[in-house]
């Protein structure tokens, strides 16, 4: 029963598949993540423009988003992804609930991370006669980078778990292929060439951030 | 240049805590070009009161005026433009890591809106004028404190200010730092005639530089004005604390105890000669300092005279006559300065405390 030359092309398009949405998603995510945690850091009590009002309203629904686990979230949202793709099967129509789910993870890591610049340079930077706006761009998210390049990283990781679950409902890419390949054919050495791959994706891409954000921080 | 009117902060009570009167009713008054001090213990309210200036905490009530601008009336956009000109700098620095000292000093420069190549020529004179110019490319990480304090300064001067206000500036720093950064501020401001509001609780910082200064306790100024005036101003508060009376111990050794106070007009030569020639007592310093204070001498000595046979007073009286400020003391006594963690003591002075004799400031 050697069909692997056979399935290794598939193997390598469930790859790309899962590197596209992931990828995507990342994208999406950064581009809307990052902005929601720089609210969420600057509409807090003692901030740079605090909003209490603003900011629990932030905190409650970024809250939502991580407490719901993706499995759930995935399903939730699928009249979204009907709406914004026209179908919720394939690796496009999961890239609406990765970036959904990743979106309030990454803007809490964005939260903590801007926060762990301290007040003084902020302060010293409103001397100077900055806008607030100034602050963010050429104080917090400057400072911050090593350690927003470290969150990206982990987001990154978290989509891929995410995606191959999504592979569930028939979200494509290697989780797609490890459950119709590997577990409902019995097939375990398809499993294990799945698990592998994945991993070695989640070692490169956890090397490669960690040697940004330490080059970004040393230089 | 920098004028305080009957300025109050009051931060609202926060969980657990209640309403901080952190500033109360300060009204201060610093002269162009001058080179003017705050001290006091920490939680007088004397950082907060440098926020104040540049209005980085809003005070509660009173007008803070600088240089002719009543900071306190203006729009959110005046009061970033009105920044520009009161430079600060910090105890931590507060440079941004992910810049290098050039890209520091050039920061102000770019939120100024300053072109591109009037930044580069702006940033190199910087650097060479607090003695940098080979440390462009450095991160902070690669400075010492004192380096890094230099940049600092460099980056409050970019955007050619007339007040530089001085948070804690030195107390990060090791003493050669510290004499080598009030070197550089002392420079500065007789080469670009800043005035100069300094915050400190080191008095040695005080006596090297400044030209007056204030004290602080529980949110008031208790005591202030020019150090030569307040130096010789009897039973000052802030006198006290910038050149400690000495102690006179126990009484166990007899003999009658003197202070003298040391100054440019009244040294202590014709004191003792006095006592020990002319008399023929026995005179011993027991205690004492002189140092030097904005650029004067200054001092207390405590003098142990023995083998009065009821000439000392009237000798006292002579030389108080001639100037000298010489008087008697007892061993054990209270000494007449009240320490600035007391209470505040009524304010005997005017309700502005004149920094200096210099011209009048508009208000």
């Amino acid at each position: 029963m050697n069909d692997w030359s056979r399935l290794v092309p598939q193997l390598v398009d469930a790859t790309w598949e899962t590197l596209y949405m992931v990828g995507v998603a990342t994208g999406l995510t950064v581009l809307l993540g990052v902005p929601l945690g720089v609210l969420l850091t600057v509409t807090a009590p003692g901030a740079l423009a605090p909003h209490p009002m603003v900011n629990r309203l932030l905190g409650l629904v970024v809250n939502l988003g991580r407490s719901l686990p993706f499995i759930i979230l995935l399903v939730l949202v699928a009249p979204v992804t009907r709406g914004i793709v026209g179908t919720t099967i394939g690796s496009t129509a999961t890239i609406v609930p990765l970036t959904i789910g990743a979106v309030p993870f990454l803007a809490r890591l964005v939260e903590t991370s801007l926060r762990e610049v301290a007040h003084g340079k902020v302060e010293a930077t409103l001397a100077m006669g900055a806008r607030r706006r100034d602050v963010v761009r050429t104080v917090l998210l400057p400072e911050a980078l090593p350690s927003l390049v470290a969150g990206v990283t982990v987001t990154v990781v978290a989509l891929i778990s995410y995606s191959a679950m999504a592979g569930a409902v028939g979200g494509g890419g290697l989780g797609d292929f490890a459950i119709r390949y590997g577990y409902q054919q019995f097939r375990t050495d398809i499993t294990l060439a799945t698990v592998v791959l994945l991993l070695v994706v989640v070692q490169l891409l956890q090397w490669a951030g960690d040697r940004w954000a330490r080059h970004l921080a040393a230089a | 240049m920098i004028e305080l009117s009957d300025v109050r902060k009051v931060f609202p009570a926060r969980r657990g805590a209640g309403e901080v009167v952190a500033v109360d009713g300060v009204s201060l008054s610093v002269a162009r070009g001058e080179f003017a001090g705050v001290v006091g213990p920490s939680g007088s309210g004397k950082s907060t009161l440098a926020r104040l200036v540049n209005l980085l905490e809003r005070p509660t009530s009173g007008t803070v005026t600088v240089d002719g601008q009543v900071l306190t009336d203006l729009d959110a956009g005046g009061i970033r433009r009105a920044r520009r000109s009161v430079g600060m700098i910090f105890q931590h620095f507060n440079l941004l890591d992910s810049r290098t000292a050039a890209g520091n000093v050039e920061h102000p420069l770019e939120l100024a809106g300053v072109g591109r190549a009037e930044r580069r020529r702006r940033v190199a004179e910087l650097l060479d004028l607090v003695g940098l110019a080979d440390r462009h490319g450095s991160r902070p990480a690669q400075l010492s404190g004192g380096q890094k304090q230099r940049v600092a300064i460099a980056r409050a001067l970019a955007a050619r200010p007339t007040v530089l206000l001085c948070d804690e500036a030195t107390s990060a720093l090791d003493p050669g730092s510290t004499s080598g950064v009030l070197d550089l501020l002392r420079q500065v401001r007789a080469e670009l005639g800043l005035t100069v509001l300094l915050i400190t609780h080191e008095m040695s910082v005080v006596r090297a530089v400044c030209d007056s200064a204030v004290l602080m306790s529980a949110g008031r100024v208790v005591d202030g004005g020019p150090l030569s005036e307040v130096l010789t101003r009897p039973g000052s508060a802030l006198a006290a604390q910038l050149v400690p009376a000495p102690a006179a111990g126990t009484d166990a050794a007899g003999g009658e105890l003197v202070e003298v106070t040391v100054t440019d007009a009244a040294p202590e030569g014709l004191v003792l000669h006095t006592l020990a020639a002319e008399l023929g007592l026995s005179v011993e310093v027991i205690g004492g300092s002189v140092e030097t204070v904005a650029g004067r001498r200054f001092g207390r000595l405590l003098l142990r005279v023995r083998g009065d046979d009821g000439r000392l007073d009237p000798a006292l009286a002579r030389l108080r006559a001639a100037g000298a400020l010489v008087g008697r003391t007892a061993a054990g006594d209270p000494r007449p300065f009240p320490d600035a963690d007391d209470e505040p003591r009524p304010e005997p002075e005017p309700d502005v405390q004149r920094l200096a004799d210099a011209p009048d400031v508009q208000r």
